[in-house]
């Protein structure tokens, strides 16, 4: 009598055992599946880079390539000068970082740590432009900087990131509001002023927040398509986007040579994504959640 | 000690504190005020001006009214760029949604490797977007792309990708919904901030899965949708680069989107008047279609008790 309730005590947690088995190994078949789909372009992108041409057409297909063949990259760095895309890129990104983060910061602490009566106002109209479709900007901003001979040179893309960007300052503004005011107060009683609380206070509390603007600036310049292929009329200007879009055109059908530059573009930023990935995540899950 | 007390007295004496804090306000804000005034605000009210002129830019603006505005009612091609962008938003928003929201909801089931599965999923977003372009346009290719290839060799038709009128857009899309990453992690930490006991209680009144996601799960985290929904809408609008590196609108004008259009009559065929009026009205568009999205959110968006 008492064996039987026992056997179906046992039982259950059994079948609930094995079932939580079975559910999580389906999430992660289905996670598994989806994770390689995400992934494969990719891994193709570099399996592709290191093949001869010929090898691109068999099928089953070479996935991966023995011995690997370099050739690709060499021909793809020197048909048009790939390195000097790349510095160009970097110099770039370097200088609207340095812009973006110094100007974001400043106007940040404004809106976060300031009381003054016009500030609601400003910063609504702040999060308004942040709606505006750069389509609406483009034209005149294009004849404004060919007017004062701007066009063809880095200046467009740079000198705008030293005024501040609406999503930066947005993003900083919600980490500055986190830091507690009697902070800023006892400073204050201390004989220091807004500028120095700023410099003494804030700015070092804020390094994670400025390294997300920084790396997010980093990127965005990286693989900004649209404000070089108007403002860089000149090769010699050209960012890697830039340059890779140049290659579609004249070497269209040479896939090993395309996928190389496009390696090439590419390894970069992810490498620095790696390197960066904690500041990165908190940083988008910052900017969504805030919102 | 007796600065201090002044000080303190100072800071907290309302008058001078106004002005102090009026000086100090405007000026850390300046260099976004100057930004605003020469980089946005200038600009916008001059491409509205624009937008009523016939400019080359190798002449003077020569102002034509409402003739711009007029032409785009016979202008075939806008309708069509206008109509590709349309189906681009309205069929890509809602599936980048479901889909981003599903996987964030898998990986925030309390899996082993939650943080690998998080960063492969994120890695095609950090991808440059003409580098990705070009890696499409390969797996794509008719011929030896590997997606066909792989149709072939399962005895599947392939609908010819990037060379059909029909295909085209949902090729496009079926790209895009590969770059989602950043929609997935701000849901996962979103749905990382439902809090637990809300899940407990919903079991205790014995909800089953499919309740639990509809009365708890989305409720709590239809703000974050909210942002994301406007987000992706603006983005799908604008939608430019690939469509630039991988089709050039071909073929037939089938993936010749809004911002496409805009930017060859404004860079290629000098139609600089046209291109702001078709930017002009791309604002209007977006400005409506995010108004209705925020009044529709007051009955779906759930803000808490306090609202």
């Amino acid at each position: 009598m008492s064996l039987q309730p026992m056997s179906m005590v046992k039982n259950v947690p059994l079948k609930k055992r094995l079932r939580n088995i079975s559910g999580s190994t389906i999430k992660h078949l289905v996670l598994i599946l989806l994770a390689i789909s995400f992934v494969f372009p990719m891994f193709w992108m570099i399996s592709t880079s290191l093949k001869p041409d010929i090898e691109q057409l068999r099928w089953p297909p070479v996935w991966i390539p023995n011995p690997f063949d370099w050739a690709n990259y060499p021909r793809a760095m020197n048909f048009e000068p790939f390195l000097h895309y790349i510095l160009n890129t970097l110099y770039y990104g370097v200088l609207s970082v340095i812009g973006t983060v110094i100007s974001s910061s400043v106007v940040a602490y404004g809106f976060a740590r300031i009381d003054f009566p016009e500030k609601k106002v400003l910063f609504i109209i702040m999060l308004a432009t942040l709606m505006l479709p750069f389509q609406v900007t483009m034209v005149p901003l294009f004849i404004l900087f060919k007017t004062i001979g701007w066009v063809g040179s880095f200046k467009p893309l740079i000198v705008p990131t030293f005024f501040g960007s609406a999503f930066n300052i947005f993003l900083l503004r919600q980490f500055f509001m986190t830091i507690p005011i009697s902070l800023s107060e006892a400073a204050y009683m201390d004989g220091a002023n807004e500028f120095t609380i700023f410099l003494r206070i804030i700015l070092p509390l804020a390094k994670p927040a400025l390294a997300t603007v920084a790396l997010f600036q980093f990127i965005y310049a990286w693989n900004d398509f649209l404000g070089p292929l108007i403002y860089l009329n000149d090769q010699s200007l050209y960012t890697v986007s830039l340059g890779l879009q140049t290659y579609v055109s004249s070497y269209g059908t040479q896939w090993g040579l395309l996928m190389a530059a496009s390696t090439v573009a590419t390894l970069p930023i992810v490498i620095l994504f790696f390197l960066t990935q904690r500041t990165f995540i908190q940083g988008i899950s910052l900017s969504g959640l805030k919102g | 000690m007796a600065v201090t007390v002044d000080r303190l007295a100072k800071l907290r004496s309302s008058k001078a504190k106004v002005r102090r804090n009026r000086l100090w306000g405007w000026l850390f804000i300046s260099p976004w005020v100057v930004g605003f005034l020469a980089f946005t605000l200038y600009p916008f009210i001059a491409s509205l001006y624009y937008s009523f002129t016939n400019y080359n830019i190798l002449s003077a603006p020569q102002w034509v009214g409402l003739q711009n505005y007029q032409y785009m009612l016979q202008d075939g091609l806008f309708w069509q760029s206008l109509g590709n962008t349309l189906y681009y938003t309205i069929v890509f928003v809602p599936v980048s949604t479901v889909v981003a929201i599903a996987i964030a909801m898998l990986l925030n089931m309390k899996i082993r490797g939650q943080t690998i599965y998080r960063t492969l999923f994120y890695l095609p977003s950090v991808v440059p977007l003409v580098a990705s372009s070009v890696l499409w346009l390969w797996l794509f290719n008719p011929s030896f792309g590997f997606i066909d290839a792989f149709l072939r060799a399962m005895n599947l038709p392939a609908p010819g990708w990037l060379y059909s009128d029909a295909w085209v857009k949902p090729s496009l899309i079926l790209m895009s919904l590969w770059g989602i990453g950043q929609p997935i992690v701000i849901y996962l930490a979103g749905l990382q901030g439902v809090p637990q006991e809300l899940y407990e209680a919903a079991l205790l009144e014995g909800a089953n899965a499919w309740q639990r996601i509809r009365s708890v799960t989305l409720p709590m985290i239809s703000p974050v949708i909210l942002f994301n929904v406007i987000l992706g809408m603006i983005g799908s609008f604008q939608y430019f680069t690939q469509a630039y590196v991988m089709t050039q609108g071909g073929p037939d004008n089938a993936s010749l989107f809004f911002a496409l259009y805009l930017y060859q009559n404004a860079f290629q065929y000098l139609h600089l008047g046209y291109a702001c009026a078709m930017a002009w009205l791309l604002f209007v568009l977006i400005l409506v279609a995010t108004l209705l999205v925020f009044r529709s959110s007051a009955r779906w968006v759930y803000y808490g008790n306090e609202q």
